[in-house]
């Protein structure tokens, strides 16, 4: 049985590659019971109309989209499509779809790739899918009402599509996404949230809202041989405590952990051989917002960089759980430099900074930060005095999370400290401090840099990945030197698992969304799994 | 009684728009948006297009007048509103999350009855002594545990330690999956009744019509049975009612320990979500409950106590 992963060495393809050893070939039957650890309810069982990755761990079974993230190679590969070619100019897509049923026996054709991708667009409709569109030709005139269909959507024939999208970057990074699944044209839009139909390894069986979901086998998937398992309860469990019970009893297969599991786990000769590990693309910073006179000063925001111990932090208060952050981009990302050094804990550095920006009298901030143990108050918290040292005080503007969004979106904050995607798409996540990126859109900050939009826009027009990788490397670099935010650390995802169960993967996109399909158990399972 | 029932029927409607109101405002006031928690995981998902949709297609770039209004209107029509998180009518959002909450809030009481009432009255027939102490002391621990701590530690000894019951989830033919909750929940309300009927008893005991019945030879048993039970069931009653009535808007917490379907975890999900729909329409239904309950236990009051009369 394979031991403990350690997967953040893993930095060359861009995700962990140390995909659980797990040897033996796969047995069918059986019945998983997975954990959604995000909340005790899931949205709606149509993925197109959440943002919430609690939702997203339930759509993964039941949905399939034209692309799929491969977490052992960190890059989007297609799904739902057998193969595509690329147009000499780089910006036209043909897709030859495979043979593959919907949950209710329609078949899948090209119409449903357009209805799908057109029904996401619709502006009507407002589903948050629609950001997956926006590289699609003609999305924006579909949007703005002066087109009845998008123009970048061509059915060639009842099994090929072809897709023109607005720039040279890959397509496949929007529509791989669990956001962006095929649905049926045929089947009862309305239906959708109470009785999914989609083209998933697990058709529903049973839901009981605010508890659990009950997934069956779909016999007719598309994959030959897949899925293992017959069965697949997913329970909703946002209590870490009671999933930790659930858990030491065998009631449940998997466990996310926080910090305090992480360290008891790792110390329980019962469990520690059973842990997956995977660097996320999450990467948690101190926003600063120029509004504050003091934050247009580089030297001040690097100060602050240089004043706050974070690995002391990533230490004690999050149990190691966490990777202390050099730059934007995560230790998962292509574009990570390795040789780049993180700001030292340096007070002495950080207080010569602050006098030459002339701040050595002092200078003071609030950070807007909610609850969360790992990027809220409490590290607010550990930072004040380290600050207070140097001459900066702080203070806390204690808040919920929908209310930190709403302050960002505002401009109605100094700093805030939040947890925000940076991957596993490099380009689309950097592009975030491009100049022209609204605060609304995700430069909260408001960074804007000649020489970084430059490279941004370099690397926007290149499409040899290597050298794209080069240049988004030098762009990670330049915010890092700019610091229009305090890097803090890039999140640490951890997954308690039993003895039994084989297939999982170190998905650094999100931890708890797993390729069910690729999950079984052995014959040491439990006879409730059986 | 019919006239009773219908009059208190009535005085339901101003409750429920004062409800309304309150919870109007409240969110008109606080600050964050259905909108904003979409963008709560800081993953960048939506983008200004679709944000400036959602507010137009559920009606929030209205001024607050209005949507009170419509909302008002929707409602003499019994309509709940549409969810903004599901998209679905709120009925059927709350619907599913009615019977488990129901049966959690009378699981609980039964546990708070069946243990409460008796110790209550031991504790009371023996004043002073070791079990009246036991019994009190039991009360007043149980009227301070925290929830949370005592569901754990139900969890850590009877599913983990012993074995003897499933730690947390839900099935609705199972009895096995709602001891634990109902037990976790039911410990307060069972304090209270213990120390609420011990200090009844004792009131009854003292009582003139007591002191004459055991002066003219009335057996102990005889005595409790038919004039200190009868007496003191009203004030049980009360207690009972006004628990039952409060249990689901009180079992949030143990809702979200053990995966409880119930109306409590809906009801912080939508606050979370500024769900408002829901949020109003969780609201409605747990007042409502309050309400009928109550007006049940009055009811019930003259078929106890035929001194009372409900007009």
């Amino acid at each position: 049985m394979l031991t403990r992963l350690g997967l953040i060495a893993a930095l060359s393809l861009g995700t962990a590659t140390i995909a659980m050893a797990q040897d033996a070939t796969p047995t069918d039957g059986g019945k998983l019971v997975f954990t959604a650890p995000y909340g005790n309810s899931i949205t709606s069982l149509d993925i197109t109309a959440t943002p919430h990755t609690q939702d997203e761990i339930v759509a993964k079974a039941l949905n399939r989209s034209l692309y799929k993230w491969n977490p052992e190679k960190g890059q989007p590969e297609l799904d739902l499509a057998e193969s595509v070619e690329k147009s000499d100019d780089g910006k036209t897509y043909t897709y030859k779809l495979k043979e593959a049923t919907f949950h209710n026996g329609d078949k899948l054709d090209a119409d449903d790739v357009l209805w799908s991708y057109n029904r996401l667009a619709d502006p009507k409709k407002a589903l948050p899918g629609a950001e997956q569109m926006l590289q699609i030709a003609g999305v924006s005139e579909f949007q703005a009402g002066t087109a009845d269909q998008i123009s970048g959507l061509k059915k060639i024939d009842d099994m090929t599509v072809e897709i023109t999208v607005t720039n040279l970057a890959d397509p496949g990074w929007n529509l791989m996404s669990n956001y962006a699944p095929i649905y049926s044209k045929d089947y009862a839009e309305d239906q959708l949230a109470s009785k999914p139909n989609g083209l998933g390894p697990f058709k529903m069986a049973n839901y009981v809202a605010g508890s659990k979901i009950e997934l069956v086998k779909f016999e007719d998937y598309f994959e030959e041989g897949k899925p293992h398992l017959d069965k697949l309860d997913i329970m909703l469990m946002g209590e870490a405590s009671a999933r930790d019970v659930a858990f030491r009893n065998g009631e449940i297969d998997v466990n996310i952990l926080g910090p305090v599991q992480y360290e008891a786990y790792g110390q329980d000769d019962a469990l520690k051989d059973n842990i997956l590990e995977v660097a996320e693309v999450y990467t948690r910073n101190i926003g600063f917002n120029p509004k504050v006179e003091a934050f247009q000063d580089k030297r001040v925001r690097q100060a602050i960089n240089y004043a706050i111990n974070k690995d002391l932090i990533v230490e004690k208060l999050l149990k190691n759980k966490a990777y202390p952050a050099v730059s934007w981009l995560p230790v998962s990302s292509p574009a990570f430099d390795r040789n780049a050094e993180p700001y030292a804990y340096d007070p002495e550095k950080s207080k010569e900074l602050l006098k030459e920006a002339g701040y050595e009298t002092g200078l003071s901030f609030s950070v807007t930060a909610t609850p969360n143990e790992s990027w809220g108050v409490p590290i607010v918290e550990a930072i004040i005095p380290m600050l207070s040292k140097v001459g900066v005080q702080v203070t806390t503007d204690p808040v919920e999370s929908a209310v930190l969004s709403d302050k960002i979106l505002s401009d109605n904050f100094e700093t805030f400290i939040w947890s925000n995607s940076s991957g596993p798409d490099a380009l689309k996540y950097l592009t975030c401090f491009y100049s022209k990126t609204s605060q609304t859109a995700c430069n909260y900050v408001k960074f804007s840099n000649p020489e970084f939009d430059k490279l941004v826009e370099q690397a926007g027009s290149e499409t040899d990945p290597a050298k794209q990788a080069d240049i988004l490397r030098q762009a990670n670099n330049v915010l890092q030197e700019e610091a229009p935010v305090w890097f803090f650390n890039y999140n640490k995802a951890v997954m308690a698992y039993q003895p039994w169960v084989h297939g999982l993967k170190p998905n650094s996109m999100e931890l708890a969304i797993q390729d069910y399909e690729d999950i079984w158990i052995d014959a040491d399972a439990p006879a409730s799994r059986k | 009684m019919l006239r009773f029932i219908l009059r208190r029927t009535l005085q339901i409607i101003p409750t429920l728009l004062v409800v309304v109101l309150i919870i109007f405002v409240i969110f008109s006031v606080v600050p964050g948006s259905f909108i904003s928690s979409l963008m709560s995981e800081g993953r960048n998902a939506t983008n200004a297009d679709v944000m400036a949709h959602l507010n137009q297609q559920f009606g929030l770039d209205k001024p607050l007048l209005v949507r009170l209004g419509d909302y008002l209107w929707g409602l003499a029509q019994f309509d709940l509103g549409i969810s903004y998180r599901t998209r679905e009518p709120v009925w059927n959002v709350i619907e599913p999350r009615l019977w488990p909450s129901i049966k959690l809030a009378l699981a609980a009481m039964f546990f708070a009855a069946i243990i409460g009432i008796p110790l209550g009255f031991i504790a009371a027939l023996k004043p002073g002594s070791m079990i009246d102490s036991g019994t009190m002391m039991l009360a007043i621990s149980g009227l301070s545990l925290p929830e949370f701590w005592f569901g754990l530690l139900l969890m850590y000894v009877f599913a983990l330690q012993l074995g003897w019951l499933p730690s947390f989830g839900y099935q609705a033919d199972s009895i096995r999956h709602i001891i634990l909750p109902a037990i976790a929940l039911g410990v307060s309300p069972m304090a209270l009744l213990a120390r609420t009927t011990r200090a009844g008893v004792l009131d009854v005991m003292n009582a003139d019509f007591v002191r004459t019945a055991r002066a003219k030879g009335l057996s102990e048993p005889r005595l409790v049975r038919g004039h200190v039970a009868r007496n003191v069931l009203v004030l049980v009653l009360t207690t009972l009612g006004l628990q039952v009535g409060s249990l689901m808007g009180q079992a949030i917490v143990i809702e979200k320990l053990f995966s409880w379907p119930g109306i409590g975890s809906l009801l912080v999900d939508s606050v979370a979500a500024r769900d408002i729909p829901v949020v109003q329409g969780a609201v409605i239904v747990i007042v409502l409950w309050f309400l009928v309950i109550n007006m049940l236990v009055d009811v019930a009051y003259a078929a106890i106590d035929p001194r009372i009369k409900v007009t």
